[in-house]
Parts: structure tokens; C-alpha cells; sequence
């Protein structure tokens, strides 16, 4: 630990402390600020038709009776659109040969999956803008679909952008150490499987929104923003728009929820913005249920074969997987759908010493709903593999599932380690948090309830997962491959007259609880009662230039420019302190709200009393005397691509084998995110991501039909987790602060969702072992499991 | 996903809503509590020109009991039912049920006569009626019919009420033995439509007598399953042969797959949830 560990011992600290959320209650009096809160003056509403197939060109569109319906404003097809916007393409520089065509807010000509935008209305309320809906007559013509993500590169499938030859939008191969030699070994025995995680979806509580508003007097647009990076948006509506960057602002004040989805750069909200600029009136549009599950990303959508070989100690000799990732029909923008398989590549074994790993990941592009980044980006399907394989393996050569794990994690001694994949590593703990979760779980008392119970037919199971956590990205992430995606985050810090401080952070908040832990972090550090912190967030007007909020890097970048704003501000009080109270700045310190002795803690004087001098009466200060009260800061990781995180999860599960049904009993997590700056949060966040991982290992899936149907496009028959089915959470802590940072923070966001599934896979598993038999695909139904115990 | 226009009308007795239904042209829907409706129409699946609220009618509201039958009004509430003690004491199979269904928000305003008149093949309430022998009364401005539950229930959906008639009560058979009940059903998560779900019914159970055998979610309509009545009738719980029996009468039933199972995944799962559900009858 670099930082002097004085700072996070001062009296009064915060950080640390679950402190309660500022902003709870005016939440829960239903004063939240969301984008359909907006009501402006002249403003209308957006509603789409949308492709009901999956491959189709577009004969005519006819909008001639919408258009004259009572109360509509305006009917646009996707010419009107493309004659307005720059069509965007999901490419990215540095993932080499990943193509994708060009694609506009409303399908020109062809339509590549159900639910695509073909036509918009804007009228006077979003009921008449669907009925007028109803109204345009769209004639296609029926082309031949490639669905299948496993058919979707033979040579008859039907591809689905000529220009291309085939469907194929990237591929990579990583091939460190000799795997075929590793393989050949006579040592070593061999395991192999094959893999399927289905679609799912996050299902946010509040939908994808906009409402902008366009002034053609001075060329500004508003654009009140429901997602998680702002100033990559307002790059991306100037980009594509023709408007100067500058002239855009996009404010999201509360968000309901986003997990990835609302990231990215949808074709019916560039709509809206292009709508309300030829208007120059306020449009506002909110994806209705429906909408969402056909437009919002989907997430996953892999077919992985994998293969271990392991010596007889337990020794993982090599690793080899072949990953299949099905995306739709184009790489999503602007953050591509590559990501996602990349992820896999990376970090399938990742908290393993492996010296030989080969791993081939396929994108394809399918006529189904796009796939892109969601939260734990293919962390769930890396490692749900490799600890499916890793427990086949111990089974295989007759270890225990802990000593197997034992003989291979990295060991905490060993950093900074790179892996086979090329990541590097450092501050992780993979031998003590699998230690603290086999001690908090009572692991070897569960084991031999298990076998006891299993003589007397009731089957339950344990499944363990160690796993890494991407956080706190570089610029290698996406700037690097020519996106305007900021991997650096700013804070501003000023003291105000009555002696409150304000914030302003470049970090959004969508429910995790960002700005409670930057007023956290701020109050701590420059010394002052949380309450007297004041902060702002989500404003591309007020707030520095940075990245937002995504890939679990609020707390770790964006916590961390708070900390050197805040302490720089400080610095700047006691440089003025000291001009007033005639001593030297280091003799004073500022604690809850007052300028006192750095020895005795003696009130010096109140930041008040400080504020009025400067700000009222400066002319009791010296001519040379010119105090700032504000300091910004910025931040970026600079020593590694990623800083990572680490965990240990175990779940318990029972099965029951006449109707497939699994209960879930026990679920207990060991997270190493650093300094926790906030427990209830972060708990929280761990819990929500377990709870997102058990959705899309038993419960979450989006079933298409053969032809490219979505047949679950609602709450009623998508299956998200509820809370009934949810087991106790027990999660616990090892704080290993990374050296990247004072603050010494990692990510925490996305942790639960990367392993949950993992630790599942093994519990049910280890429930059918008595079978002789085994599942490999997600998510895991009672159809599924009743096939897999060769029931049905 | 908002309603399509439609003209709304609230009648304050039977007779004014019997007089809209006969005299407004085009589709008039009546509304109770809106659980399927509301969605239905959000979704454009319903288009109705008007909807008629049953709120207001005194006359579809409360439970009674008149000596050989429980009476239960049409605008019944589901949470009505979970409270009431006549249910509880006479027809305690219909308190077994409705925790499955949906959750307390839905049951506060879910009626009993708009799951009947809906029909859904996945819903617990029609499949009860078959269960419990009930006798649905449905009246129009041409008279009042009282319709089995065997003959009500014609398919997906499709009842035997016509367009012009309203449900105003449900009669339930005094049973003289209530208890001998049995419900199971299996669903993905609580409150959710079941992927298969039984009811069973009967007089004696050592050995089983006057078996009523109910299926749900397990074809286009819920399904009296006679040919397992006749099976076990007069056999005990535990009698090897009778259930080898009734497992073949399973097996020759026509199931439909939905979105969670196959058909074959129904046909065994209908064959665990009898075995369970005959134990829990006779215990
Ligand atoms: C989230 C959710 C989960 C649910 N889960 C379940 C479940 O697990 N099991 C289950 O069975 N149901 C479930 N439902 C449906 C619920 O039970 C509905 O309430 C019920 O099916 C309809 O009752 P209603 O009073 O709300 O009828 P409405 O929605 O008002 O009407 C339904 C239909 O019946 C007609 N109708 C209503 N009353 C009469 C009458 N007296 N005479 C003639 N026609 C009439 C209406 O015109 C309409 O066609 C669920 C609903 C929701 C929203």
C-alpha cells in the first residue's frame, strides 16, 4: 500500500463506514428526477414500427394515412433519417479485423432482425403515435435467416451482408506455451466438454429513455440521458449529427438501473435526437417492456467447446476452449460486440497458474437482436468454463474440489504475475479469500450433510468458483482503438461561503450508489461532515470531462479523483488557513467543518468564518494572498491495462430428480475489491451481481424461435430472479488496496454476476453426481435438467 | 404499449349492463379486475370499442352459502376468498390454490369470475371448477344459463359464455367430505403460471371414492382427467397396479409444449405431480 495510512484513520472518517445514501429518501418519496419526469413545453412522443422478421427487405413503406392522422407531427422511414445522420459502424482499431457495415438509426432497405426500427412517429402523445403506428403499411419481401449461432458459418447459411462473403465478424487466437505438447504428455489425463450459454437480457427497472430538445437559435441540443457515460454520447450525437461537441449536453439525473444496456448507441434514441433537431421541438421517447427485450442488448450467447488436461497431482497442464459467439447483425457501437469474446479469451483460467492455453473465440453475426456488453462482460461464460472443466478434472483424477484449487491458484505471494492470455496481475489473494469462503460456508461440515443425505435420496450439491473481476480500465480498453470513450475521470472540489463543499464528478450514478461514496470520499478527505457535501453528477455542463460510469471503474478512477480534488482543496484552506491565523499550513488541519490545531485538535476557526473572509472581506487578506477554493482533478490507471479483483464463491443447491427443479439453499461470496470504501454498498453490489448471475443460470434466457422470433418478449414469460427464489447472500471481505491508487479501491460492480454462475454450474452438478450424468448449458431449466438426467 | 382508444361505461345494476351488452354496436368488454385485460389491451392483443366495469355491481359481489352450495359472486377477489371463512371450512381446496396464484398485488384486484371468463389453459381457477364440480351461471337480456364447468371450458380462451352474457356467480357443491383434497403445482417461480399443475377431489380416499381428477396447464383448456378418475376409483393410495393404470391413462392423453416444456416433459411431470398429489390427498 503506497498511500500513508494515516489518511483513512483520521478521526470522523467516512470512508470505510456504511454510510446511509444521501439521496435514499428523496427517492423514496418519489422525488426522483428520471427522464419520462421530463415534461416540457411543446414537447411530443416517439413511437416505432419495427420489423416483425427477421431477414427482410423492405418493398415500400407507405406512412401516408399516419401522416394525416389527427395530432401526429411527423413520419419519418429511414431515408428521411440517413438524410440527417452519419451511419455508425461497431468497429474498433485494435480489435484487428472485426468488421461490421454501417448501420442508421431505421433500417435502410433490408431489416436483420425482429425488432429492428423501420419507421417512426412523433405525435402529440405516445397512444396516438402507436396508433398512427398501426397505420403504416410496411410491404416486405421474406429473405433467408441465419439464427443459429452454430450453423451460422456453414457454407450454405444465409449471409447476412453480401458485401462480407460470410458471416463471420472477427475472430482471434491465443496460443501461449506448447499446448499440444501438454496434451500429449502421458501424465495427464484429459477432460473435455462443450459449453452452451444462451441469450438473456438486462432487464433495467427503468427502460432505455430520451427526451431531447433542440434550440435552433443558438444550434444546442439537451439530451436528458437515462444511461452511464455522457460525454461519450455528446461525442457521438456531435459525430454523427454535425453539431459541435460542444453544443450538446446531456444530463441524466437519476437512472433506474443500466448493467451495461443502456451504454450503448441505439438506433431509435439517435432517432429522437435527430427528430427533435428537424422539429425543433422536444421529443421524448420511452422503450416500452416490449421494446426493450427486442432492442435492448442481449448478452452472451456462446457455444464453447473446452478441453483440460491435468497431470496427476493435479497439475492444470493446458487449457484449450474454441468460443463461438453469436452477435446479430452488426457489432454494436461504439464499444463493438467483440468484447465480449475477447473477454473469454482473456480470462478463461485466469486465477490459475497455466502456463499452456490456446483458445480460439468465432464472432458471428445472426439475424436475432444484437449482442453486446452487459454487466460482467463474459466473465460468467470465462469462468463457468474453466471451473466446470477444472471440477471434471478433479473428479476425473480423484481430487477434492478445494485441493484441486489449491494446487493451481496463483499464489497471493506471487504477484505481479502475467497470464498465459497476456494479463497482468498484481494485489490479488486468490489463496485467502478461497480459505476465508470454505470457513465462512463451513464447508467440510456442509460436505458431510451432503453425503448423508444423499443415502437417504436428497440430493444436494456444492459448487466453487474462484474468479478475477476486470475493474478500473486503462485507455487500453477502448481509447486506444479510436472510441471517444474516456478511461480518465475528473472531480471538482470547491469550499463555498457558508463552508459546504461541492463536487462535481465526471463518474454517473444509476442506482449503485456512486455519488453517496463520492461524498464519502470528499467529506473525508477535506474534512468535513458528509452533509455539507454537495454533489453532481451526469451533467456534461457542470462536471469534468471523464468516462462515467461502466466496467466497475466509479469507485476505483472516478473515487480516486475525488481524493486528490479533495485533497487538494484542502491544501489550498490550510495554505489561506495559515495566512489568517498567522501559522505555518502544516500545524493546522481541518476536522468536521473547522480549521483546527494538527496537535490538540483546538478550533482554530470554522470554515465559515474562513469562506466570509475570502469571499466577502478580502481585504483582510495580503495583496499576494489569492485563494482559489476549488481544485480539479483527474485520474487514469497508468501502470496496467486493467487493475483486477479477485473472489471466491460457493453455492449450495438441492435437486429434485423426478421434476428437474433446483432450490437454491446457500450462496456465500469472498471479495477482494480493495479498499471498501462503503461495506453496505459494495454488499450490495455483490449480492445484486449474484443475484443477476443466478438469473441467467437458471432462470433468464431469451428463446427464439428457429426463424428469428423472440417468443418471451415480456415480464410475464421472461424470466427474471425474484427475491422468493433467492438465497441468503453471505458475503465477506479480504482488502488487498491496489498500489495503482491512493484511494486503493478496485471495482466491485460485476463480480457476483462473472462468478455466480460458475459456483452453480458445480453445485448442480455435484446434485447429479449420484446420476452419472451432467449439465452444460444455461440457462439451467428444469427441461434441461430432466434431459440431462435422461428423464425426458 | 398503451390501450387503443375504446368508450368506457360504469352500469350500476345487472340489468343496465345486460342492456349495453345487447344494444352497443361493436366489441363491449366487460372489466373486473383488469389482472389480464389491462395488459391484454397495452399490448393491443384486445381491442375492445368499449369497456363495461363491473365494479359497480352489487349484485356479482360476496360469498354465501345456501345450504347444498357455496355461492361465490363472480366480482369475487381472490384475496375475498383468501379471507373468507365459508371457504376455508367448505371449500378449503380453493385456499390451497390461491397462493400460487400471481402475488397479493394481483390478487387484491384478480376476481375469480375474470379467470373463469378468460380461460386460460395455465390458470389454477378454472381448473378448480372442474375439480369442485362447479356450475357457472352467466346471464344476458335473454335469460340466465347455468353451465357445468365440464361444459364450459371450450379451448384456448374460449368459453361457453357469449358475447352478450356476463358471469354473475359460481355455485360449489357442499362437499360432504371437503378435506379430501389435493393441489400441486409446479412453476418456475412463485406466483407464476405453472408448467403443470393438478387438482383432485374426492368423497372417501381408503379406498379412493367419487375422485375428481383436474389438470391445468397442460393442453389448450384445463382438463378433467377421466380416464385417471376411473383408473384409481376404488383403489388405495400405494396400489401398484391402479397407478400403472393411471400412468397409462396419462400417456394417452395429447399435451401441448409451451414456452417451459415440451409435451413429453408435461406427460412426465403430470405423472409426478399425481403420485404427489395422491399422498398428499390420503394423509
Ligand atoms: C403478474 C401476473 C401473474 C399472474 N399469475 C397468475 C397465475 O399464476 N395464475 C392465474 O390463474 N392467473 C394469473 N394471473 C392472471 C390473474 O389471475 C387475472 O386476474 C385473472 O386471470 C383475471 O381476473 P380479472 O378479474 O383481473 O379479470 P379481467 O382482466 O378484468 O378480465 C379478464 C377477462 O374476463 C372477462 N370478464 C371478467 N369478468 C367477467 C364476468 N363477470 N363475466 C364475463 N366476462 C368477464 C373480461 O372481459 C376479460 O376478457 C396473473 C396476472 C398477472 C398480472
Amino acid at each position: 500500500m503506497t498511500g500513508p495510512l494515516s489518511i483513512f484513520d483520521r478521526p470522523n472518517a467516512y470512508i470505510g463506514k456504511s454510510v446511509p445514501r444521501p439521496d435514499a429518501a428523496r427517492l423514496l418519496v418519489g422525488r426522483g428526477q428520471f427522464v419520462d419526469d421530463q415534461q416540457l413545453p411543446r414537447m411530443v412522443h416517439a413511437a416505432f414500427v419495427r420489423s416483425p422478421h427477421a431477414h427482410a427487405r423492405i418493398v415500400s413503406i407507405d406512412g401516408a394515412q399516419a401522416a394525416t392522422m389527427q395530432g401526429v407531427v411527423a413520419v419519418y422511414d429511414g431515408s428521411d433519417m440517413a438524410d440527417h445522420c452519419e451511419p455508425w459502424v461497431g468497429t474498433l482499431t485494435h480489435m484487428q479485423g472485426l468488421r461490421s457495415p454501417p448501420q442508421y438509426p431505421l433500417a435502410l432497405d433490408v431489416v436483420r432482425w425482429q425488432g429492428e426500427p423501420v419507421a417512426m412517429v412523433v405525435a402529440t402523445s405516445r397512444a396516438l403515435a402507436e396508433d398512427a403506428c398501426g397505420l403504416i403499411d410496411v410491404d416486405y419481401e421474406l429473405l433467408p435467416e441465419a439464427c443459429n449461432v452454430e450453423a451460422a458459418l456453414d457454407r450454405d447459411a444465409a449471409v447476412i451482408h453480401p458485401e462480407f462473403g460470410n458471416n463471420l465478424a472477427w475472430e482471434r487466437i491465443v496460443d501461449s506455451g506448447d499446448v499440444d505438447a501438454a496434451f500429449a504428455r502421458n501424465d495427464v489425463t484429459i477432460v473435455e466438454r462443450t459449453f452452451r450459454f444462451n441469450r438473456h437480457t438486462g432487464v433495467t427497472l427503468e427502460p432505455r429513455s430520451s427526451v431531447v430538445d433542440f434550440n435552433p437559435a443558438d444550434e444546442t441540443m439537451t439530451y436528458w440521458y437515462a444511461g452511464q457515460a455522457p460525454h461519450m454520447m455528446q461525442a457521438i450525437l456531435s459525430k454523427h449529427l454535425g453539431l459541435a461537441e460542444e453544443n450538446i449536453r446531456l444530463i441524466a439525473n437519476d437512472v433506474g438501473g443500466s448493467f451495461g444496456i443502456k451504454i450503448h448507441t441505439y438506433g431509435d434514441d439517435i432517432a429522437t435526437a435527430v427528430a427533435a433537431r428537424i422539429l425543433a421541438r422536444p421529443v421524448k421517447f420511452i422503450a416500452d417492456r416490449n421494446e426493450s427485450f427486442l432492442t435492448d442488448i442481449h448478452a452472451r450467447d456462446h457455444r464453447i467447446h473446452g478441453r483440460m488436461a491435468v497431470a496427476r497431482d493435479g497439475e492444470i497442464a493446458a487449457l484449450e476452449i474454441d468460443d463461438l459467439t453469436g452477435i446479430g447483425p452488426y457489432s454494436m457501437y461504439p464499444r463493438t460486440s467483440a468484447i465480449e469474446c475477447n473477454q473469454v479469451l482473456n480470462l478463461t483460467g485466469a486465477p490459475y497458474a497455466i502456463q499452456n492455453y490456446r483458445a480460439r473465440g468465432q464472432v458471428v453475426f445472426q439475424n436475432k437482436n444484437l449482442m453486446s456488453q452487459y454487466r460482467a462482460v463474459g466473465h460468467p461464460v470465462a469462468m463457468a468454463v474453466a471451473e466446470g472443466l477444472l471440477e471434471d478434472a478433479a473428479l476425473a483424477i480423484g481430487l477434492g474440489s478445494v485441493d484441486i484449487r489449491k494446487r493451481n491458484l496463483i499464489r497471493d505471494d506471487a504477484y505481479p504475475v502475467t497470464s498465459a492470455a497476456g494479463m497482468k496481475f498484481d494485489d490479488l489473494s486468490h489463496c485467502r479469500t478461497l480459505d476465508k469462503l470454505l470457513d465462512i460456508m463451513g464447508h467440510d461440515v456442509l460436505r458431510e450433510e451432503h453425503a448423508k443425505l444423499r443415502s437417504s435420496g436428497i440430493h444436494r450439491g456444492i459448487g466453487i468458483a474462484s474468479i478475477v473481476e476486470v475493474t478500473n480500465p486503462s485507455p487500453l480498453f477502448y481509447g486506444v482503438g479510436g472510441a471517444s470513450i474516456a478511461a480518465q475521470d475528473g472531480a471538482t472540489v470547491r469550499l463555498d461561503a457558508a463552508g459546504a463543499i461541492h463536487v462535481s464528478a465526471s463518474i454517473t450514478e444509476q442506482g449503485q450508489g456512486t455519488n453517496t461514496i463520492i461524498a464519502q470520499i470528499a467529506a473525508d478527505m477535506f474534512g468535513v461532515e458528509i452533509d455539507r457535501v454537495k454533489v453532481t453528477t451526469g451533467d456534461t455542463a457542470h462536471v469534468p470531462y471523464g468516462g462515467g460510469t461502466w466496467a466497475s471503474r466509479g469507485a476505483g478512477i472516478g473515487g480516486e479523483a475525488v481524493l486528490q480534488a479533495a485533497t487538494a482543496l484542502r491544501g489550498q484552506v490550510l495554505e489561506v488557513a495559515g495566512t489568517i491565523l498567522q501559522c505555518a499550513p502544516d500545524r493546522l488541519d481541518i476536522l468536521s467543518g473547522s480549521i483546527v490545531d494538527v496537535k490538540t485538535a483546538a478550533q482554530r476557526m470554522t470554515l465559515r468564518e474562513l469562506g466570509r473572509i475570502v469571499y466577502f472581506r478580502g481585504n483582510e487578506l495580503p495583496p499576494d494572498v489569492k485563494p482559489e477554493l476549488i481544485a480539479t482533478r483527474h485520474y487514469r490507471v497508468t501502470d496496467f491495462p486493467f487493475v483486477f479483483t479477485n473472489g471466491a464463491m460457493a453455492a449450495e443447491v438441492e435437486l429434485d430428480p423426478e421434476t428437474g427443479f433446483v432450490k437454491l439453499l446457500g450462496f456465500w461470496v469472498v471479495e477482494d475489491c480493495g479498499r471498501v470504501i462503503n461495506p453496505q454498498l459494495v454488499d450490495e453490489q455483490i449480492r445484486g451481481g449474484v443475484v443477476q448471475g443466478i438469473g441467467g443460470a437458471f432462470y433468464e434466457e431469451c428463446i427464439y424461435s428457429s426463424n428469428g422470433q423472440l417468443l418471451n418478449a415480456s415480464m410475464a414469460d421472461y424470466l427474471v430472479p425474484m427475491a422468493a427464489e433467492m438465497p441468503d447472500i453471505v458475503v465477506a471481505h479480504v482488502e488487498t488496496p491496489t498500489k495503482t491508487s491512493v484511494l486503493g479501491a478496485k471495482g466491485a460492480g460485476e463480480a457476483g454476476t462473472g462468478g455466480a454462475p460458475a459456483a452453480l454450474l458445480n453445485a448442480v452438478n455435484d446434485a447429479l453426481r449420484a446420476f452419472d450424468t451432467s449439465i452444460s448449458e444455461m440457462p439451467m431449466t428444469p427441461e434441461r435438467l430432466l434431459k440431462a438426467l435422461g428423464v425426458v | 404499449m398503451k390501450a387503443a382508444e375504446f368508450d368506457y361505461a360504469k352500469p350500476r345494476t345487472v340489468d343496465e349492463a345486460l342492456a349495453i351488452l345487447a344494444s352497443h354496436e361493436g366489441e363491449v368488454r366487460p372489466i373486473a379486475g383488469g389482472q389480464s385485460l389491462m395488459p391484454m389491451m397495452n399490448f393491443r392483443l384486445a381491442q375492445p370499442d368499449m369497456l363495461m366495469d363491473l365494479n359497480a355491481l352489487e349484485e356479482l359481489q360476496g360469498i354465501r352459502d345456501e345450504g347444498g352450495f357455496i355461492i361465490i359472486g363472480a366480482m369475487t377477489r381472490y384475496r375475498e376468498l383468501e379471507c373468507s371463512e365459508l371457504i376455508a371450512a367448505h371449500i378449503p381446496l380453493i385456499c390451497a390454490a390461491l397462493p400460487h396464484i400471481a402475488h397479493a398485488a394481483i390478487r387484491n384486484r384478480g376476481t375469480i369470475g375474470g379467470s373463469i371468463a378468460l380461460a386460460d389453459p395455465a390458470a389454477e381457477m378454472p381448473a378448480l371448477m372442474l375439480a369442485l364440480e362447479a356450475t357457472i351461471t352467466v346471464v344476458s337480456s335473454r335469460g340466465v344459463r347455468r353451465i357445468l364447468a365440464d361444459e364450459f371450458f371450450l379451448g384456448l380462451y374460449e368459453t361457453a359464455l357469449a358475447d352478450d352474457e356476463i358471469i354473475t356467480e359460481i355455485h360449489v357443491p357442499r362437499s360432504k367430505a371437503p378435506a379430501h383434497f389435493a393441489f400441486c403445482e409446479l412453476a418456475r417461480r412463485h406466483g407464476d403460471y405453472a408448467i403443470v399443475g393438478i387438482a383432485i377431489t374426492a368423497q372417501e380416499i381408503m379406498p379412493m371414492r367419487g375422485l375428481r381428477v383436474a389438470l391445468f396447464s397442460v393442453s389448450d383448456r384445463p382438463v378433467r382427467a377421466v380416464a385417471i378418475e376411473q383408473a384409481l376409483e376404488n383403489t388405495s393410495v400405494g396400489d401398484a397396479g391402479a397407478m400403472k393404470l393411471a400412468v397409462q391413462a396419462i400417456g394417452s392423453m395429447a399435451f401441448q409444449d409451451d414456452l417451459n416444456a415440451t409435451d413429453k416433459t408435461k406427460l412426465h411431470l403430470v405423472g409426478v405431480l399425481l403420485k404427489r398429489a395422491l399422498t398428499e390427498l390420503c394423509t
